[in-house]
């Protein structure tokens, strides 16, 4: 074996031991029979997998997708221009940086907890909006869809403002200028030059926020009340309350599925356009 | 008549140090005019200020008579050929091309770009991006998408710079040729002497954000007056208080008796250059000169005792 291939060795063991591994123990157990008390057991069956048609579940599955793709949307909508203006800035880049990763100073479900005492009856916001006399009962903000959306964006907000960010930096100063000096007001450099260039950075930042919020389940659980069942609700409600580990396992392989097949689709179109 | 452009007074601070030191210049419409002088000189600056990139600390910019210092980018009827071209990478050669004349709501855009694309020679290239062109075909796009637009005052930084030396001298040529063809005053920043004085109408000569001479080629070489605008545009032999440049200084084994503007000299080494050859020389008093004499004539050997002179017409008589 030459050198090189050994230094490579420990990504192999990490890769085999932490993902194909795992992966394996999930196909199986969505291959076999629900145990009485959790677990699994014997036989071999594909019924997880039948049960998967329920339009039940279907319905859970389209709900999460919407979700995650109006929340990668938000995100977006948010991330692309603090991007372009910590990119853009003269002075105080670092601070703008360590400001966007602060967050990730503290648990995430510390910090969701956090939004559940802003958002509740007796919360920051409806105390007060009330002491104000702006209103008199309290705001139903907290378990509802829009409490979820809030949350998945809020937490994933740095996922797409930093390859967002990676990419402007390296742009070209000359061709906002080229712009410019070509008769493009800003609005219009930002549409015709920036976006399209900065097309990689959103594509990252596009999956680095779909793909956790299709899974999200701390989120949903606890700003929705699990009033709002996402896929990540449903797989997690399968291993504990429901005690149904295999259908469970078939429920994230599907997931799993979807979510390659989309990247792969997505990054494909995108090879095709540069070359 | 009113000059295409005008500047006067322009100063431009930036932080800790002034880059633009109170300049002037008047540049007629349909001329090549080029601003010369070393890295750092202030004349990149100077053309930003024009193009409307940086704001000026003091001063007026006026194209066509009417002030302009507000004015953005965008506003003003002027363009840049950047120094790397700073072609859109996403755009093919005619999007590129396109992209002006799109934002200021031009009609017949298709056939104004279709000119443009043959002016430069690039028509069965229309359909590459940036990354698929060569150098040259690049700075040909970066200029046919500036040409199109009909500014008032083309800008160019370094617009050679990044060419290979062999395409440097043919552009040389292709540019001035396509300046006096389309009409349009060019206003060339370079730190090339060769190339200044072989595109310009007119050039100014540049030092610490100051103009230190304006005037036409032959002027600025021939007539310096300064010694940094001798220097800067070639080599000069400093004898006592005369400048003379290496082409019209004469070397001999013996003058004439009673020569005037004859000095004695010890041969330190004779350099082929192929077309000519040139003979260093240590002077009585200790400096140095180049003489440039004539493939074939007489060869001079280290430590021969020589007679250096020249003719009143050459001499740059300078402060």
């Amino acid at each position: 074996m030459k050198l090189r291939s050994w230094f490579l060795l420990p990504t192999w063991l990490a890769m085999a031991l932490l993902f194909a591994a795992p992966l394996a123990i999930v196909l199986a157990y969505s291959l076999l029979t629900r145990g009485v008390y959790g677990g699994v057991e014997h036989p071999w069956t594909g019924e997880s997998y039948q049960r998967l048609i329920d339009p039940l579940y279907l319905v859970i599955l389209l709900r999460s997708f919407i979700m995650a793709l109006v929340a990668t949307a938000l995100c977006l909508m948010f991330a692309f221009p603090a991007a372009l203006f910590i990119s853009r800035t003269p002075r105080h880049k670092n601070l703008y940086l360590q400001l966007v990763m602060l967050p990730f100073w503290t648990s995430f479900l510390v910090r969701t907890y956090a939004w559940l005492f802003l958002l509740r009856d007796t919360g920051l916001i409806n105390t007060a909006l009330q002491a104000l006399g702006i209103i008199h009962e309290p705001l139903q903000m907290l378990y509802t869809s829009g409490a979820v959306l809030l949350g998945l964006v809020y937490g994933y907000l740095p996922f797409m403002v930093l390859p967002i960010y990676a990419i402007l930096e390296r742009l070209d100063p000359s061709l906002m200028e080229a712009a410019a000096d070509l008769g493009a007001r800003p609005v219009r450099t930002v549409f015709s030059v920036i976006i399209p260039l900065s097309k990689p950075g959103i594509i990252a930042g596009c999956v680095l926020v779909f793909i956790p919020c299709l899974g999200a389940y701390l989120t949903p659980d606890l700003l929705g009340g699990g009033r709002t069942v996402l896929v990540g609700n449903l797989v997690q409600n399968q291993f504990t309350t429901a005690r149904d580990w295999p259908f469970g396992s078939a429920v994230s392989i599907l997931l799993m599925l979807l979510v390659t097949a989309l990247v792969w689709v997505f990054l494909r179109r995108q090879s095709e356009q540069l070359a | 008549m009113t000059p295409v452009l005008e500047v006067r007074n322009l100063v431009k601070d930036f932080p800790g140090q002034r880059a633009v030191d109170g300049i002037s210049l008047a540049i007629p419409q349909g001329s090549f005019f080029s601003l010369l002088g070393p890295s750092g000189c202030g004349k990149t600056t100077t053309l930003r200020l024009i193009a409307g990139f940086e704001e000026c600390t003091e001063g007026d910019i006026l194209l066509k008579g009417e002030r302009v210092n507000e004015r953005k980018p965008y506003e003003r009827n002027v363009s840049t050929v950047f120094q790397n071209y700073a072609l859109f990478p996403h755009l093919t050669a005619r999007g590129n091309i396109e992209f002006g004349l799109k934002r200021n709501g031009a009609t017949n855009i298709s056939r104004r770009v279709d000119d443009a694309l043959k002016l430069v020679n690039l028509t069965e290239k229309a359909s590459r991006k940036p990354a698929q062109l060569s150098g040259g075909e690049r700075q040909r796009v970066a200029l046919a998408r500036s040409l199109v637009l009909e500014p008032d005052v083309l800008l160019l930084d370094e617009p050679l710079a990044a060419l290979d030396p062999k395409l440097r001298k043919q552009m040389r040529i292709e540019l001035k040729a396509m300046q006096r063809r389309v009409g349009i005053t060019f206003l060339l920043v370079t730190h090339d002497q060769e190339e200044a004085l072989s595109m310009s109408d007119q050039l100014a000569v540049m030092n610490q954000g100051r103009i230190e001479q304006v005037g036409s080629p032959e002027e600025v070489y021939l007539r310096p007056q300064t010694r940094f605008v001798a220097g800067f545009l070639g080599a000069v032999n400093w004898i006592g208080d005369v400048g003379i440049r290496p082409e019209a200084t004469k070397i001999v084994e013996h003058a004439e008796d009673g020569r005037p503007r004859t000095v004695v000299a010890r041969v330190i080494e004779s350099v082929f250059l192929g077309d000519r050859v040139q003979v260093l020389v240590k002077l009585a008093n200790g400096e140095q000169a180049v003489a440039q004499v004539n493939r074939g004539s007489t060869t001079f050997q280290p430590g021969q005792s020589v007679q250096i002179c020249w003719d009143a017409a050459d001499e740059m008589k300078l402060p």
